[in-house]
């Protein structure tokens, strides 16, 4: 590094990560996936913020998106349909010390894990949520999922869907303690980029759900937003995303928004006309239930063997 | 204004005679309505006996609704406690002495066979002058009824006595009774005086004077109106012994295998195990997560034995059914966790506070596809803790899930046992954050043993993704015909290295005749006990108790082919020979001989039932002595 010896440093000194160092094996989502898009913006955030890898921990659930972790040198745990929050949290729970990736679909998150997205976000504990939404089930091939727009097809509802689709922003804009909720478009890598980064600084857990494509099982379902730019609202505000010049000359349709008011992000999150991306809400003082759970961490084993022969001795006749 | 008389036909209880019956030990029940205090005025019988040298086993008495109807014949409270000249392992046959609040609630009690002829029942006497003609009829019918059935019935002025100590009697009875009891029982008046200042230390001094008040005027109210008195010799103790029900010391187990998390969701009969870990755990650095489901609670608990913990997940059958798919996970990642199953009746929400063996087939093999995983049944109070030690290490050492399967009844369970001295390597940590060697690969399965050792993220080159996929040795999905036969293999072999380590199981009584009885779980006692009232009687019956049920203890079939006829007795759903619509080859066995007969090929028989209670030793004789000849 810089034309210095390596062994003349300390190890932690001597480490500089590049973008290699956080990749692995070659992704086997279809070309055109919303998925790549994540990957890279994960792939660069990690390098540019020199996340160590072996401290890091991406977990993800079952589904496209779920497949996540094989992609990345980092710990990973690719779990079960619809656990991965669960799972995050618990990696958390005791080990403060690492930074923990979720990475989760609409089925996934929305449909059978529906319950743990509560929780996990009233838990507020220091991770970056990416929810992949395409609007479809695509590992177990095109069914309807709860964001699945009303009256689209799929095997499981070939004459449209009936119901009117679930807002995941809504959702989590009504879930108590939500600390930090934001939009992006798998098909602006920049926007994905500043969004990831700015939940990754997040002091709680972040929230983000990117709009995916899935060319495969929803072939032009967001055409009408990439040919016409000006259906996205870009989102702007000095606590908000960071929102380069390229990026505002691209989305002429911009709007300043304070991420601290939750009211008008609930306005905005219900609007169909346009989509909104960037920060929708952010409250950097909400709860933190890590803060909890890792208490006790590190006592010595003298000092818990102690501890435990005094409660044991609780019971003594 | 007058009340109507009791139809009273027992005699006006007199005063102490002067004669002391010393018996070796003693059955006491407490029963109440709910809240009026029966619980804590047994268990503090049990305590003060304890503390005196008596062995003890306490038994909650639990109503299924958390505020039943008053009077309800379905809803007693209260406590049986079981006092010994020597060590006591089960709840025991018939009650000695009743002391019921009321004239239902012992019908609960007599429903389920717990008195006998002779049974003294010291019995509210209010209800006798109640306002309302329905519960003074009901008074009166439950007198004749009682006298029918041949009980010792001292009707007792509860209420009106505690009435001239305190203003408010449904606070105070259940210390009045106490005293009452302690001078039946020639209690140690300054140990139980002790214990009342204990247990209501943070309820301020006024309610410890009035109820230490209140037990010396239930003391001499019996000084002259009871005229029994029995004296249960006490053992002078050789140890230190500690005193708590099984789901304490799992509790207390989990703390000392050096466990620091407890992921848990509310569930009947385990909950308790939790309650108390919330409260002390703190003081040793862990922490109980109350996930929001049974499934996120195990997911938490692999969350945090990804990132090298050992934790624990404390459920019950229900909770069980929900985890398995993550069980399966654990399984198949080969990640540490431990898992009690506090077993309750089933299926379905069956008998919420009622004991049952009924998970054991659904342990072993309750997950997708081919799961080998490691059970173990603690059979004693004293087990429930040093199995939560012998789990983690098993956890660690075998890389998997360990179950162990406790039920309602040891749970809920009070005993004694030597007090245990924790150790350093009980806690240590399982794994130190030391880098790997470099091209170290995360299964690095050994042919022989299957064991590998686990990288934990922190751990430099031990970089792994975890996955519920197949995957070959580095934790890469593998859809490959060969690996997913070698790594089936790998998990498997792990349970073949166990089994090899195991010793045989000790019988119980000669270790070869006719009859061979083979239990697990928490009917230890009651099933020795009767094997020695049998044995008593020159009758050849020995038994046969196993911890691990998978692997299965090594040795079985040897064993068994020393005795003419091998049984088990368990607490769980088998069909009877020559039920209706029952034949010898449609029969459904109980869990554990169904296994015993798949290990071991021999023609294991079995007696069992789902009563919601213990097995009581009565039970197991009356069923043996059906089944074997004198010689």
């Amino acid at each position: 590094m810089y034309g210095l010896k390596q062994d003349w440093m300390l190890d932690g000194l001597a480490r500089e990560f590049v973008l290699d160092d956080y990749a692995s094996g070659v992704p086997r989502w279809c070309p055109g996936c919303g998925d790549h898009a994540a990957l890279n913006a994960v792939h660069r955030l990690c390098r540019d913020e020199q996340l160590v890898p072996e401290k890091t921990v991406v977990v993800s659930g079952i589904g496209c998106a779920s497949r996540f972790p094989h992609y990345m040198r980092t710990y990973g745990f690719h779990g079960l349909h619809g656990r991965a929050l669960p799972v995050a949290c618990g990696v958390k729970s005791r080990r403060p010390d690492l930074d923990v990736f979720v990475v989760t679909g609409d089925g996934d998150c929305t449909a059978i894990g529906a319950g743990h997205w509560v929780h996990a976000i009233r838990y507020n504990m220091k991770m970056v949520i990416l929810l992949m939404d395409n609007n479809i089930y695509g590992l177990t091939k095109n069914q309807t999922s709860p964001t699945t727009p009303k009256g689209g097809t799929s095997n499981t509802h070939p004459d449209g869907s009936t119901l009117s689709p679930l807002n995941p922003l809504s959702v989590t804009l009504g879930i108590t303690n939500a600390s930090f909720v934001a939009q992006t478009v798998d098909w602006n890598p920049a926007h994905v980029y500043q969004t990831i980064k700015a939940a990754h600084a997040h002091p709680g857990l972040a929230f983000v759900r990117v709009l995916q494509r899935c060319p495969h099982f929803m072939p032009g379902h967001w055409d009408p937003y990439m040919n016409d730019p000006t259906k996205v609202q870009l989102l702007t505000h000095p606590d908000g995303v960071g929102v380069d010049d390229g990026l505002k000359r691209l989305f002429k349709n911009q709007r300043v928004h304070d991420p601290r008011d939750l009211a008008a992000a609930r306005v905005l999150v219900e609007q169909v006309a346009e989509v909104p991306i960037g920060l929708l809400y952010v409250n950097p003082a909400a709860e933190r239930y890590d803060f909890d759970t890792a208490r006790g961490v590190g006592l010595s084993t003298a000092a818990r063997r102690t501890a435990v022969q005094a409660e044991v001795d609780r019971f003594l006749i | 204004m007058t009340h109507a008389q009791p139809a009273s036909s027992h005699p006006t209880p007199a005063a102490f005679n002067g004669v002391v019956q010393t018996v070796r030990e003693h059955i006491v029940e407490f029963v109440s309505d709910s809240g009026e205090g029966a619980q804590t005025a047994g268990q503090m019988f049990g305590t003060v006996s304890a503390k005196m040298g008596n062995g003890v086993w306490t038994v909650e008495i639990i109503p299924a609704e958390v505020e039943p109807p008053l009077r309800s014949r379905a809803g007693a409270s209260g406590n049986r406690v079981r006092i010994s000249a020597g060590t006591v392992t089960n709840m025991g046959d018939k009650a000695d002495v009743m002391v019921a609040f009321n004239d239902q609630v012992p019908y609960s009690r007599i429903d389920v066979g717990a008195l006998r002829p002779g049974t003294i029942l010291f019995l509210e006497s209010k209800w006798a002058s109640d306002l309302v003609d329905d519960v003074r009829k009901e008074y009166a019918d439950a007198l004749a009824d009682f006298a029918a059935r041949g009980y010792v019935v001292i009707e007792v002025p509860m209420e009106a006595e505690c009435l001239r100590v305190v203003k408010d009697a449904r606070r105070g009875k259940n210390m009045w009774c106490m005293g009452l009891l302690a001078a039946v029982y020639q209690r140690d008046l300054a140990i139980v005086r002790k214990e009342i200042e204990h247990k209501l230390r943070k309820k301020g001094p006024k309610v410890v004077t009035d109820n230490l008040a209140l037990l010396k005027a239930g003391y001499d109210w019996a000084t002259t109106h009871v005229p029994y008195r029995f004296d249960v010799p006490a053992v002078p103790a050789t140890q230190e012994m500690v005193v708590m029900n099984g789901n304490q010391a799992v509790a207390l187990g989990v703390m000392a295998a050096g466990m620091e998390l407890c992921s848990m969701y509310p569930i009947t009969p385990a909950t308790s195990a939790s309650h108390y870990l919330a409260g002390s755990f703190p003081r040793v650095g862990g922490f109980v997560h109350q996930a929001e489901d049974e499934i996120a609670a195990i997911g938490f608990a692999l969350g945090a034995s990804y990132a090298g913990k050992t934790p624990v997940t404390i459920t019950s059958g229900p909770g069980l059914a929900l985890k398995t798919e993550f069980i399966g996970l654990a399984v198949m990642a080969e990640l540490p966790l431990v898992i009690v199953d506090v077993q309750r009746g089933g299926p379905s929400t069956g008998l919420p506070t009622r004991v049952e063996q009924g998970d054991l087939l659904a342990a072993l093999y309750g997950a997708q596809g081919d799961a080998p995983k490691i059970v173990i049944a603690p059979a004693t109070i004293a087990e429930c803790f040093h199995f939560m030690v012998t789990a983690r290490n098993l956890a660690e050492t075998f890389r998997g899930p360990v179950l162990v399967l406790t039920d309602a009844n040891l749970a809920t369970g009070q005993g004694l046992f030597e007090r245990p001295i924790v150790q350093d390597d009980w806690i240590a940590a399982a794994v130190d954050q030391a880098p790997w060697q470099e091209g170290a690969v995360p299964y690095a399965w050994d042919g022989a043993t299957g064991l590998s050792q686990r990288p934990v993220p922190g751990q430099k080159h031990g970089v792994y993704v975890l996955t519920g996929l197949a995957h070959d040795e580095n934790s890469k999905v593998a859809y490959e015909s060969a690996i997913n036969q070698r790594s089936m293999e790998a998990r498997s072999r792990k349970l073949s290295t166990l089994h090899k380590t195991l010793r045989p199981p000790k019988t119980y009584g000669d270790e070869s005749g006719e009859l061979l009885v083979v239990g697990w779980g928490s009917t230890l006692g009651a099933i020795e006990e009767a094997v020695d009232r049998l044995r008593a009687d020159g009758l050849s019956v020995s038994s046969l108790h196993i911890r691990f049920l998978s692997p299965l203890e090594p040795g079985l079939k040897e064993i068994f082919a020393r005795f003419k006829r091998v049984m088990t007795i368990e607490i769980n759903y088998s069909d009877d020979v020559g039920a209706p619509g029952v034949t010898a080859e449609s029969r459904r066995y109980a869990q554990l001989a169904w296994i015993l007969r798949a290990h071991t090929l021999v023609d294991v028989d079995c007696w069992s039932r789902v009563p919601g209670t213990p097995l009581s030793p009565g039970d197991i004789e009356a069923e043996l002595r059906r089944r074997v000849r004198p010689s």
